[in-house]
């Protein structure tokens, strides 16, 4: 489904990507951990165009997602950002229908904003919050928004950059519980970044660690207590000692 | 020849900044043509941008009416000449201070606040999720803002005008003594065509660099708040600065025959 192959990506003198090489097959919920700063957030902003790698080839069902029809191509793809991403100036209900409101996936006004209150409904928010501004809303709801938003167009191939990120434990395991429920519920394909191990075992299929601009390991959820890989075994207990530098 | 090296990286960094600009107008320009329009952004934008300047622009051209009227009369009384105030009030604000002055302060309200507006996007991911959910950032936010300022501007200068000249001629019948009639009179008299074409063409060309200067410099913002503040204040200052300059250009194109 998703294929990164030997990708490259420095900005100024940083080296984020020095040859990642990743493979999502259909259907898999795929999480990407690793220290902040290794470029997970530049990884899923490639594969959508939002980044254009120095060099390295990434594909979906084979196709480079650098040619051929965006609009199509960005019509497969629902992405939920690290910050909701929210559109300050649009009502929530909006936000969410945004997609169903212009361009290919037009729908009728009712339509769409029906769509949005179910979708709204669907992450554990009432109607009442529809017509309300994102600047209203709490951090917790903002990011259910953002879900809402995401999968509003029943999109294939969603992206989770941080979602649990600044939200409290029970709001965090909300939303984890969320995106594992949609991600069934819809058959789609789903790569998640985050650093929350909370999160990782209870959203992935797979896990890739991404560390010096490399897939360092991947494997499944059930074998990364045993991955034998110090880096990993450092990353998912915490510890400041290991061959993974506290000072980057 | 360490000075020629900073002489020459700064005039290649001159270039290379107009050529940034030339291709982000190009690329404005081009959506013109190109489907989908977003014709509630565009009609936001002629409200924000028009309707909602009408206060700061009208009392900005009513006291430098006020101001022009009784400067002209005080200059004009050591020849003299304080009859020719209704005819250097009406041309010095057709001609000059309507447009410049109701640029700027466009400038001053609209540019920061597009730039600003952007700018935040751009940092808090916005404009990426425009790109996510199949939405050109440049056809959503770009387009709308440059083409409602381009066609709205004139009719804020033409209200500036109006307002400008009437702020003359309060002064100069309620202070000055001048018969309102006679006033009236003059400035119709003494104003051309070509006078209000100029005036209403030089507010099309600000209110084009306005509106561009705070898109070209949101959407090439650096990150966190400091990107937005220096975003911010550059938008403003290019575009004060280009303003004033396509002033001179379209003063000599128009008047210099």
């Amino acid at each position: 489904m998703i294929d990164l192959s030997a990708v490259h990506k420095t900005f100024g003198t940083n080296a984020v990507l020095r040859g990642v090489d990743l493979h999502v097959p259909k259907g898999e919920s795929m999480v990407v951990i690793g220290g902040s700063g290794t470029g997970k957030s530049v990884l899923i902003k490639s594969v959508l165009g939002l980044v254009q790698p120095d060099s390295g080839t990434i594909t979906v069902d084979g196709k480079d997602v650098n040619k051929g029809d965006r609009d199509a191509f960005l019509a497969r793809f629902g992405m939920l950002f690290q910050g909701a991403a929210l559109f300050d100036s649009l009502p929530v209900w909006q936000n969410v229908a945004f997609r169903l409101l212009r361009g290919s996936l037009k729908k009728p006004k009712d339509e769409a904003r029906a769509i949005a209150i179910e979708k709204l409904r669907r992450v554990g928010l009432t109607g009442d919050v529809a017509d309300r501004l994102p600047a209203e809303l709490s951090g917790g709801m903002q990011k259910r928004v953002g879900l809402a938003r995401a999968i509003a167009a029943e999109p294939e191939i969603i992206f989770f950059d941080e979602p649990t990120t600044g939200l409290d434990p029970i709001m965090a395991g909300v939303i984890n519980d969320l995106i594992r429920e949609i991600v069934t519920e819809m058959g789609a394909t789903a790569i998640t970044i985050t650093h929350d191990m909370t999160s990782v075992r209870a959203i992935a299929d797979k896990i890739a660690m991404l560390h010096a601009g490399k897939i360092r390991w991947t494997g499944a959820v059930a074998d990364m207590d045993t991955s034998g890989d110090p880096y990993v075994d450092q990353f998912i207990h915490g510890r400041a000692t290991g061959p993974i530098e506290a000072v980057r | 020849m360490n000075a020629l090296a900073s002489i020459g990286a700064s005039a290649l960094g001159l270039l290379a900044a107009i050529g940034r600009l030339a291709l982000f107008t190009g690329q404005t320009l081009s959506h013109l043509v190109r489907p989908p329009f977003f014709g509630r952004e565009f009609g936001n934008a002629l409200i924000q941008i028009g309707y909602f300047s009408l206060p700061v622009v009208g009392l900005t051209a009513f006291f430098t009416g006020g101001a022009l009227a009784l400067q002209i009369y005080s200059g004009g009384a050591r020849f003299s000449a304080e009859a020719v105030v209704p005819q250097i009030v009406a041309i010095g604000m057709v001609r000059e201070l309507g447009p410049v002055l109701v640029g700027l302060m466009i400038a001053a309200r609209v540019t920061s606040s597009i730039a600003a507006e952007i700018a935040t996007m751009k940092v808090t991911e916005q404009i990426d999720a425009l790109v996510t959910l199949s939405t050109h950032p440049m056809k959503y936010l770009t387009l709308p803002r440059v083409l409602a300022a381009t066609l709205v501007m004139p009719i804020l200068v033409a209200v500036g005008d109006i307002i400008g000249i009437y702020g003359g001629f309060l002064v100069s019948t309620e202070r000055l003594d001048f018969n309102a009639a006679a006033y009236l009179q003059n400035t119709a008299d003494f104003l051309t065509r070509l006078d209000i074409i100029s005036s209403l063409v030089k507010g099309a060309v600000f209110g084009f660099i306005a509106a561009l200067m705070g898109c070209y410099y949101g959407m090439n913002s650096e990150r966190g708040a400091m990107g937005v503040g220096r975003a911010t204040k550059s938008s403003v200052v290019a575009a004060a600065i280009l303003i004033l300059a396509a002033n001179f250009l379209l003063t000599e194109a128009f008047f210099s025959a």
